[in-house]
């Protein structure tokens, strides 16, 4: 066996994060004035006019959605000739799990960065790297949805430009081929499901090798079944022990008997390939999948299917009538923007990110961009694609969105409870239940 | 520089002449031989010990530094926890079978890999038509880089997938299983892909070290009315002790290190029932940002690495090395 290299490189990254980190861990400065991003310039230390150089790090690395980014770019340099911007698209798990976490222990992180909001963002700001950006964008982020997701001890460190909503992505064709319809209540779903595996297809396709897919399965049973004060209590504390969360495993526990998901679900990946959970709707092996609402573009990744989008279907999780829970909150999150730098440079950022939160942008960003749900409730008309139209309008009536709970709660602690969710689906036992309820506070 | 000199400087004979034919004024600028060999050596040495302290020594022992903070990757370093993140992964049920897992891996390799090598190999050393073609066949895999035997395996084994059609297509539908997706048979899903992506390789260092084997002594042997199994057990096998030893080791080694082909095929799931150290490294390093308890599960696996390294290179190799030393200094 030789698995060295691979694990050599592993080790030389790890090691390379690890001696950057070394050179900047003395450093706790809030006020980063002497970073100059990314490799970004500011060559005058004051007024409006002077140049200042930006880079962007987003995972806009296809089209159209880096087209529509590249646009956006282009027409904020015009209206601001002193301001340039490098975009540099980086694929999403590299961005989020590696060069970010790296940048920011280093003495030159990226002037704008993504990030999803909630606890992670709240960890990311203790690096000391993060611009307070409050005063910058007051006048403005009240007119946009979602932004308190975004906030750090009550300070805003960071902006959404699109929002996320999970509910279930269905083939319109293959339920009327089998001649069922859209379930409300999860006692439907159950006997729609038995209808589609009679008919030959897998009714669920869910991706637990990643783990998050799964989560998400417990997080909107939890959604269900307790109220949302207990739900953010939960978060806050980094505790899931209220007796309502162990509602939500055993209604999981229930569900999963009735063998929705497709075979082999513990060892099927959500996003790649045609095997994938999304491939498997994509390609009609499956009916539908609960996922975020950039499904439709990964199922298009995976397919040739040129009809995939008006085949395509959106649904809320189903109500469980009588639960303690909001029957109508949805489980969502968002794209969103954190600047790093010198003040002027965090200024630019702020104008910046104003900017794609313009009527303008953002009917560009989900309309063309297809990325999900505007912040600017005005320009849902935007979205072209109809399934992801009804994913809007039913985000408009929840009775509230709650950040996916491995957003919300710090990075350890929400991988804790996907790995405990996970583990629930593969054995779902009293055992594994008390692990969930106990995950976000293993050290 | 002269013959002697070029020698030992590894340039072989051909190069020492050269240097004795472009005259001796040179060599008579080194006044004291000793001088030298130091900037020699100081010259030749330096390079390869500078990468090697810059890559290999301090990475270490920055990764034992870190391995005693309570530390998530961002702000300073300034909550020492002393030993607890090494107290935490013992008794962490998620590591200990992440350890099993590695140690099953490993005596598998050698256990179930060894045999078969050998096994292949010999046949392989026999003259037959076709020879050098499955030489080749069965060390393909082994260039195939570790991250596409992932993807090409996952894509075989999924449910209904190659490996399904196969075995259905002989008639064994009754052996068909869950191989990434069911606990109990992930881990030997694993080393089967392991097995067939290392095999070749232990085959192929087998065969050199097989070809070193002078013929004289298996004649000698047939000679005195040794049968062809004799001669193998009693000629070739001890002959071939010494690479056999060489390929433990680099086995060894490798499996308490196995990461990339896991992590494509299962990262370490399903409920971490293929997990390896490196996987729960990995997963609760990058995945959740815990650097100070993921430094520590390095230290751990670099002293299970050294551990076994000193001891194997005491016990099993000491004999190898220092014939091979004593060959090139004498």
């Amino acid at each position: 066996m030789r698995s060295s290299r691979a694990l050599a490189a592993v080790a030389l990254a790890v090691t390379t994060a690890t001696a950057a980190a070394a050179c900047s861990s003395g450093s706790s400065s809030s006020t980063p004035s002497a970073a100059t991003g990314g490799g970004a310039s500011s060559s005058s230390s004051s007024g409006t006019t002077a140049k200042v150089t930006l880079t962007w790090w987003n995972n806009a690395t296809n089209q159209p959605l880096l087209g529509v980014y590249q646009a956006a770019i282009k027409g904020f340099e015009a209206a601001h000739p002193n301001i340039t911007i490098t975009n540099v698209p980086i694929q999403n798990e590299l961005l989020q799990d590696t060069k970010i976490p790296l940048a920011l222990e280093g003495s030159n992180p990226p002037n704008i960065y993504q990030q999803w909001g909630g606890g992670v963002l709240g960890q990311q700001v203790t690096s000391g790297k993060v611009d307070n950006i409050t005063a910058d964008v007051s006048s403005w982020i009240g007119t946009i949805s979602g932004a308190s997701g975004w906030q750090a001890n009550g300070q805003q460190y960071g902006v959404p430009v699109d929002l996320h909503v999970v509910g279930f992505w269905y083939r319109k064709d293959i339920f009327k081929k089998v001649g069922i319809t859209v379930p409300t209540t999860l006692a439907q779903l159950e006997s729609d499901d038995a209808k589609l595996r009679a008919a030959g297809y897998a009714p669920i396709a869910v991706g637990s090798k990643d783990r998050w897919p799964d989560a998400f399965w417990w997080e909107y049973f939890a959604l269900r079944d307790c109220p949302q004060s207990t739900v953010t209590a939960a978060i806050k504390s980094e505790s899931f022990g209220a007796s309502c969360f162990g509602t939500a495993s055993t209604d999981l526990a229930a569900f999963l008997k009735t063998n929705p998901f497709q075979t082999g679900f513990l060892g099927t990946s959500s996003q790649q390939g045609a095997g994938s959970s999304a491939g498997m709707v994509a390609s009609g092996k499956a009916a539908m999948e609960l996922q975020g609402d950039w499904d439709p573009s990964v199922m298009q990744g995976v397919s040739t299917n040129k009809n995939l989008s008006s085949e395509l279907g959106w649904f809320p999780f189903p109500q469980t009538p009588g639960s303690a829970g909001s029957q109508t909150a949805v489980l969502g999150g968002g794209d969103g923007y954190s600047c790093t730098g010198s003040q002027q440079q965090a200024q630019a950022c702020a104008e910046f990110l104003e900017y794609l939160d313009s009527p303008s942008v953002q009917a560009q960003i989900v309309g063309p961009g297809a990325s999900g749900e505007p912040v600017l409730t005005s320009e849902s008309s935007a979205i072209t694609l109809p399934a992801t139209q009804t994913a809007a309008a039913y985000f408009k009536t929840a009775s509230y969105e709650e950040l996916y709970f491995d957003t919300a709660l710090p990075t350890k602690p929400g991988q804790n409870l996907d790995t405990a969710i996970a583990d629930y689906f593969s054995s779902p036992s009293s055992s594994t239940a008390a692990a969930i309820a106990n995950s976000p506070s293993t050290p | 520089m002269s013959r002697s000199t070029a020698i030992e400087a590894g340039l072989g004979p051909a190069a020492a002449e050269q240097s004795a034919a472009a005259g001796p004024l040179r060599a008579r600028r080194w006044r004291s031989p000793r001088l030298r060999k130091k900037t020699e050596l100081t010259i030749l040495l330096a390079p390869g010990l500078i990468l090697f302290v810059g890559f290999v020594f301090v990475p270490i022992v920055i990764a034992a530094y870190y391995s005693f903070y309570n530390w998530s990757g961002y702000g300073p370093l300034n909550d020492f926890i002393g030993f607890r993140n090494y107290s935490y992964a013992f008794k962490d049920p998620a590591f200990i079978q992440a350890i099993e897992h590695t140690l099953d891996l490993t005596v598998a390799s050698v256990v179930i890999q060894g045999p078969l090598a050998i096994g292949i190999a010999l046949l392989l050393n026999r003259k037959f038509f076709g020879r050098g073609f499955l030489r080749t066949v069965v060390f393909a895999p082994y260039v195939l880089p570790p991250a596409v035997t992932g993807v090409m395996w996952s894509l075989i084994l999924q449910p209904g997938g190659f490996a399904d059609q196969v075995l259905k297509a002989f008639g064994l539908g009754g052996l068909v299983q869950l191989w990434l997706a069911n606990v109990h048979i992930v881990l030997f899903t694993v080393f089967v892909v392991l097995t067939w992506q290392y095999l070749g390789f232990g085959i192929v260092l087998l065969l050199a070290g097989l070809q070193n084997i002078p013929n004289e002594l298996k004649q000698a042997a047939a000679i005195d009315g040794a049968g062809p199994w004799q001669v193998t057990r009693r000629i070739t096998l001890p002959l071939l002790a010494p690479t056999i030893r060489i390929w433990g080791f680099i086995t060894v080694i490798g499996s308490l290190q196995i990461f990339d082909v896991v992590w494509i095929l299962t990262q370490g799931g399903p409920a971490n029932a293929s997990g390896t150290i490196s996987t729960y490294m990995v997963l609760e390093g990058v995945d959740s940002t815990d650097f100070g308890f993921a430094s520590a599960i390095a230290v751990i696996l670099f002293a299970f690495c050294f551990v076994f390294a000193l001891i194997y290179q005491r016990f099993a190799l000491r004999r190898d090395t220092q014939g091979a030393l004593t060959r090139a200094v004498g």
